[in-house]
């Protein structure tokens, strides 16, 4: 059963990848967009409240990059493991 | 030439390439029919993804939210693009492997329960009717404001196009109109954002204008917003009125929904890989971010266009306010449409724009002689008058047009194939008749898809009062039944047929009759004051979702773990490469 002990590498490492990935993810939205919004919102930069700038930009754009590395990560991940399609 | 005729002409140039899309893709086999033959690029998708994702209220709404509700509407903002970070990580690329046609076969097969398929069908049903309602409307509608005919004729001319294309073309067909329906509402949506970006502030990226100064004034637009809105009684700008765990909880339903959302699924079965589903995604969210990073500039620079013209002097000074008889055209053409509206109360001849239900200010309204908001302004306005209020050509007005119904199309036409497939594919192939043959099946989808139409269009006409009222509770819906049971049956091998049953029952229950609590039996009752924890009902999803995972846990717990082969399932779903 190599293959099997293989596959939970893999799954494993998917899952690490993910966990710090949704971490981030709850960070920005959540935590800088909500819950911290007040105390960042005493930063300013350029025109923005930062707070309210994580909350309506910033954390759409952190989203975007976080799937982009998840793609490359898993395309790695895929290769190094042999599972690719 | 005549702005009614021109519209005319662009409107009727866009259904004319959407249709003879149609022709060009029509459905050859139930493979192409369901999931357009697993043959679409990741690319290609992820336009049709964010055409499908992207509704009429996305297009014509959120923006006028945005610019009322200022950092309360980052819910939205956050929610519905937060969901696809979920969608690429924990969904679209094992339901991809999985490699069937249709969310509740997923569970059904996962879940080795009929039932389990059954229950999902029925919540996705209720989910997906609960939307399409609401895109039924919005294309009525936008026909009858652009080209002034009467909503029943708008709704039948849009059910006639998606008839066509859906019921001909199935999944592939709705797949590339939508490609084209994405190139044609991004383009109108971004012609008029950058041209009032450059006016106000010199700068034509609108994302970048939402943080510049205004132009000639040194004074940053979303500082002097905040000022100008709180002189007139209004909630700051960048500080919300919600309360911290409401903000909470919406953001969780609308995100997690989104990632629950079946028609939003199912784009991610038509890509040929694995990896392409997960690539698919960040195209989905790239395409689906340029609108919703632009929302909020327009929705501010809107807000302040508005003001500056309604107020253009100092506030409760005599000769601050405009006077109704120089209103500018645009203000004309709108109040025909009755989106405007005025009301001089003090008779002073003059608009006045201010918060009245603002206890504190009554005092400082009194003192500059205003006796009530005279100004009533629809939410929608913020994008239908865009180009009207930065001068732009007529033929800018015309795309407005032609991109909110194809906002609309596109969205309708995702959720009437998702309805028809379960009702085909799960129901009659699934259930009641397992040997029907492949030409039949299609047949049915076909039928379920012109009946599914037919239904949509009627409540788009005459939609009970709660369900017009509900579309964006179809999140929280989705958030509770269809995504725990869907990440179970992926991340958890112990899960199992009765508590993924158990789970979704309760989650859609209890939502379902949270919403229907406050919004159709005690609309009285709907605040802060009556909610549980202060979680109002656009957020309860979230609670709904925290007992179906619950409920799914301990009952699972409680009974036989899945059979062996289950279990094998669920690893191979787990890796891209096919075991044999």
């Amino acid at each position: 059963m190599s293959s099997n002990s293989n596959h939970d590498a893999y799954w494993k490492a998917n899952l690490k990848l993910m966990g710090v990935l949704l971490a981030i993810w709850f960070f920005v939205s959540y935590v800088c967009g909500i819950l911290l919004v007040e105390q960042l919102n005493q930063i300013q930069f350029a025109g923005f409240k930062l707070g309210f700038w994580m909350a309506q930009q910033g954390s759409l754009y952190v989203f975007l990059v976080l799937i982009w590395v998840y793609v490359r990560g898993m395309n790695k991940l895929d290769k190094k493991f042999d599972v690719e399609e | 030439m005549e702005l009614k005729t021109l519209t005319i002409i662009v409107v009727v140039l866009s259904f004319v390439l959407y249709i003879g899309i149609a022709i060009w893709s029509k459905a050859r086999s139930t493979g192409d029919f369901y999931v357009a033959g697993k043959g679409v690029n990741p690319i290609a998708n992820g336009m049709a993804t964010a055409a499908d994702w992207m509704s009429a209220a996305s297009f014509i709404s959120m923006a006028g939210i945005i610019a009322f509700a200022g950092y309360d509407a980052s819910v939205y903002l956050m929610g519905w693009t937060g969901g696809y970070v979920l969608l690429a990580l924990l969904l679209a690329p094992y339901l991809r492997k999985f490699g069937k046609f249709t969310v509740p076969q997923f569970i059904g097969d996962r879940y080795y329960s009929r039932t389990a398929r059954i229950v999902a069908v029925v919540c996705l049903i209720i989910i997906s009717f609960t939307y399409v309602a609401g895109q039924m409307r919005g294309v009525g509608i936008v026909f009858s404001r652009f080209l002034e005919v009467e909503i029943l004729t708008g709704l039948i001319i849009g059910m006639g196009i998606v008839f066509f294309y859906a019921v001909l073309g199935g999944m592939k067909g709705i797949t590339y109109t939508q490609v084209a329906q994405y190139c044609v509402l991004i383009f109108a949506y971004m012609v008029p954002a950058i041209f009032i970006s450059l006016q106000a502030t010199g700068n034509p990226i609108p994302q970048l204008a939402f943080g510049s100064e205004m132009s000639g004034e040194g004074m940053y637009l979303l500082t002097k917003l905040d000022d100008v809105v709180q002189s007139l009684g209004f909630t700051t700008y960048t500080d919300g009125s919600k309360s911290t765990i409401d903000m909470f909880f919406i953001t969780a339903a609308l995100m997690v929904g989104t990632a629950g959302l079946p028609h939003v699924i199912v784009r991610f079965f038509t890509v040929p890989k694995v990896a392409d589903a997960r690539k698919s995604a960040f195209w989905a969210l790239l395409f689906i971010s340029i609108l919703y990073t632009t929302a909020p500039a327009v929705g501010a620079l809107g807000r302040m266009n508005l003001i500056e013209t309604i107020q253009p002097g100092e506030v409760g000074t005599p000769t601050g306010n405009l006077q109704y008889s120089e209103k500018p055209d645009w203000f004309a053409t709108w109040e025909k449409t009755g989106l405007l509206t005025f009301e001089d109360k003090n008779g002073d001849g003059r608009i006045q724009y201010y918060n009245d239900k603002n206890e504190a200010f009554q005092a400082n309204a009194a003192s500059y002689g205003w006796q009530g908001n005279e100004l009533k302004v629809d939410r929608d306005i913020m994008v239908l008058a865009n180009p009207e209020i930065a001068q732009l050509p007529n033929w800018v007005i015309a795309l407005i047009a032609a991109g909110g119904i194809a906002a609309a199309l596109s969205t309708a036409a995702g959720l009437l194939l998702v309805i028809s497939a379960a009702i085909s594919h799960d129901l009659v192939k699934g259930v009641f008749a397992p040997h029907i043959s492949e030409k039949k099946e299609l047949m049915v989808g076909r039928i379920a898809a012109a009946f599914a139409i037919l239904v949509a269009g009627y409540m788009g006409y005459n939609p009970p009062g709660f369900v017009a009222q509900v579309v964006a509770l179809a999140f929280g819906l989705a958030a509770s039944s269809l995504f725990p049971a869907i990440l179970m049956g992926i991340f958890s091998k112990k899960a199992n047929k009765t508590g993924a049953i158990a789970g979704m029952v309760v989650g859609i229950v209890f939502t379902l009759a949270y919403i229907y609590y406050f919004k159709g039996m005690h609309p009285e009752l709907n605040n802060a004051e009556h909610w549980w924890f202060g979680i109002s009902p656009e957020g309860i999803g979230t609670l709904g979702m925290i007992l179906n995972f619950s409920v799914a846990f301990v009952v699972s717990k409680a009974t036989a773990p899945p059979p062996a082969e289950i279990q094998a399932l669920v690893e191979s779903i787990r890796v891209p490469k096919a075991t044999t």
